[in-house]
């Protein structure tokens, strides 16, 4: 890391692994035990830092009902993940800033997304969350907000909730770590495989994967968000309708290329492309591009399904129900 | 000779939580003061028809335990615990307390093992149960007096596509026959999906505001009738043949292969089906329909 760094609102931002083995059964492969060693190198950033709290966007929570931000105090449970039961049971208790989540909230609002908060004993929260959490700030040493990932949102819904954390720092006077929890190629294996074996899914998947790698490393976090459309075509499995985690996380931490990056590990995890990845603002931009994906600041989008066409009219008079959507 | 097991009833039965939630029994932390009548009253349609008939466990297929390596069965006798639906807690947070038919279980498993099917039994205990389970189990029968299979969906769909989940869910399907019949027991049978399944992103202040209620787009209706006239009329085949098309087409909650097993395990019915109620969930499509194999439709 060369570059001379800048202070900013969000210190840090990571993009982690999820899955289980990398708690649960991580001496039951060389590179998973990488991965974890990894994750060790993140808590020891995070010590170095000054961050009030963590922000944690998992692609491992989906919500139908816009953004979900999870608000209650002190959730605690026995998780155990639906597919990777076997590895076994995972004991959480996780520190919730609350009143940060409340500001998100507000914050969300403000910039017409339509987002609520979780605060519901036993809710379940996801097994990429808990991982993490376990992992890095198992003491809780900082506290967390987790907020979903929206099944059906695309670029502008996804940069403006990222907008929306920032406004809610900067309203808090809060410095933080912005964390996505993501594999890179998220092709898991579709047979049992043992764990020694294990190999990404596809040599493709590898290949563009090392790309995006290539560009963090240089601290090109805009850039890999640009060209989020194209990996989610070329390396990920469609699950859902487009690859947003580099959205939310370069719209939190500024929209820029003005990062030192640094990959602390990468290898594969039931086939997925796990990355261990942290940003840093810096002074200097690795490369000054021109993009062509839109920046909005509000969103606009499709608001009125519940109501009439007179309920979606916007207020230019129009009683076209989606001239709304032009952003 | 021992007696052969046999499917009595073949159940779409789809788990919108919204409908536990609008049904305020004891075990649900929320109350409503209505809603989506005509689908709960088609539930109830069900249960008094499955009331004439004496059946021994329940088998459902749930598209929310979804599973990437294989079809995995809930193997624990036992499962009590709290069940809060991530994407609406707000409506479904249900303290269940259900018993598991392991042998039943492992003999499908082993049924579908052998039929060159990835499969896993779920021995963890602490596992939550999806709401997926609860949902249907729930509204065919509330009383919670039978024991039941719980079936992982695969997401085959996604990662192949939809003809090539299609394709394991006929095995599954049949294999589930085979070991249903080889238990000895009487088993009705639940696909717990909606059949469109496109949501509205974003919800009324009162939930249950039936006002606000509707399909989500004309392309999904007319998709969910045809599915529908195609049951009601004994084409099951057909069913299938156009299950791609529709599951793309409608954004079905077929992608989970729920529909597909159950027609399988049906035998693939040529007998129509009874349509017990058609109602829309926050813009989903769903139908309660029952197919009793020997037996003309009742409606």
């Amino acid at each position: 890391m060369s570059k001379q760094l800048r202070e900013d609102v969000v210190r840090k931002g990571y993009v982690l692994p999820g899955l289980p083995h990398l708690l649960l059964a991580a001496d039951q492969n060389p590179g998973w035990q990488k991965v974890r060693q990894a994750f060790q190198k993140v808590r020891e950033d995070l010590e170095s830092s000054d961050i009030d709290v963590i922000v944690v966007y998992s692609t491992f929570w989906p919500s139908v009902i816009g953004h979900q931000i999870q608000a209650r105090e002190e959730p605690e449970w026995v998780h155990v993940d639906d597919q990777f039961h076997a590895l076994g049971s995972i004991p959480y208790k996780m520190e919730i800033d609350s009143e940060f989540a409340r500001e998100l909230d507000r914050s969300c609002k403000d910039r017409k997304l339509h987002s609520r908060l979780i605060d519901y004993e036993g809710f379940p929260i996801d097994t990429g969350s808990v991982v993490v959490q376990q992992l890095i700030n198992k003491d809780n040493r900082w506290p967390m907000v987790i907020v979903s990932s929206n099944v059906y949102a695309d670029r502008a819904e996804t940069v403006v909730y990222g907008k929306a954390v920032r406004d809610a720092l900067e309203k808090q006077g809060k410095k933080a770590a912005a964390i996505v929890v993501s594999s890179l190629s998220n092709r898991m294996h579709t047979t049992h495989v043992d764990p020694k074996d294990d190999h990404f899914s596809s040599k493709k998947d590898h290949e563009w994967n090392l790309k995006y790698l290539e560009f963090l490393k240089e601290g090109r976090l805009e850039d890999v968000s640009q060209l989020s459309r194209q990996f989610h075509r070329e390396a990920r499995v469609p699950k859902v309708t487009a690859f947003k985690p580099f959205w939310w996380l370069s719209a939190v931490m500024g929209q820029n290329n003005l990062y030192a990056g640094e990959v602390y590990e990468y290898q594969p995890v039931m086939g997925t492309g796990a990355a261990v990845i942290g940003l840093t603002p810096a002074n200097k931009a690795a490369r000054d591009l021109e993009f062509d994906e839109d920046d909005p600041e509000a969103f606009a989008g499709e608001r009125g399904v519940l109501g009439s066409n007179e309920d979606m009219s916007d207020s230019s008079g129009s009683d076209n129900p989606f001239s709304g959507a032009n952003i | 000779m021992a007696k052969k097991g046999e499917i009595v009833a073949g159940v779409l039965a789809p788990h919108p939580p919204h409908l536990v939630y609008a049904e305020n029994p004891d075990q649900n932390e929320p109350t409503a003061e209505c809603g989506w009548e005509t689908l709960r009253w088609g539930y109830e349609r069900l249960r008094k028809s499955l009331s004439e008939i004496d059946y021994d466990v329940l088998i459902v297929h749930s598209p929310h335990w979804r599973t990437q390596v294989g079809t995995h069965f809930l193997g624990v006798e036992k499962f009590k615990s709290l069940s809060v639906d991530p994407i609406f807690p707000n409506l479904f947070r249900f303290h269940y307390d259900l018993t598991v038919d392991v042998n039943l279980a492992q003999g499908i498993h082993d049924e579908a093992k052998g039929a060159g099917l990835v499969t896993e039994m779920m021995t963890n205990p602490d596992f939550r149960v999806d709401y997926g389970t609860i949902v249907s189990c729930h509204m065919t029968n509330p009383d919670w007096d039978k024991p039941l299979v719980g079936i992982s969906s695969n997401g085959g769909a996604r990662y192949f596509n939809m003809d090539v989940l299609g394709a394991t869910m006929l095995k599954l399907g049949e294999a589930t026959r085979k070991a249903v019949e080889a238990s000895g027991k009487r088993a009705v049978l639940l696909a717990s999906n909606s059949l469109s399944h496109r949501h509205f992103t974003t919800e009324s202040e009162v939930v249950e505001d039936m006002s606000k209620e509707h399909i989500n787009n004309h392309n999904q209706y007319l998709w969910d009738m045809r599915m529908i006239e195609m049951m009601r009329s004994g084409k099951g085949q057909q069913v299938l043949d156009v299950m791609t098309d529709f599951t793309e087409q409608a954004t079905a909650e077929t992608d989970g292969g729920s529909l597909t097993w159950l027609l399988s395990a049906l035998g693939v019915p040529d007998y129509p089906a009874t349509l017990h109620g058609y109602g829309t969930v926050i813009g989903t499509g769903n139908a309660v329909m029952e197919w009793r194999p020997g037996q003309e439709a009742r409606a």
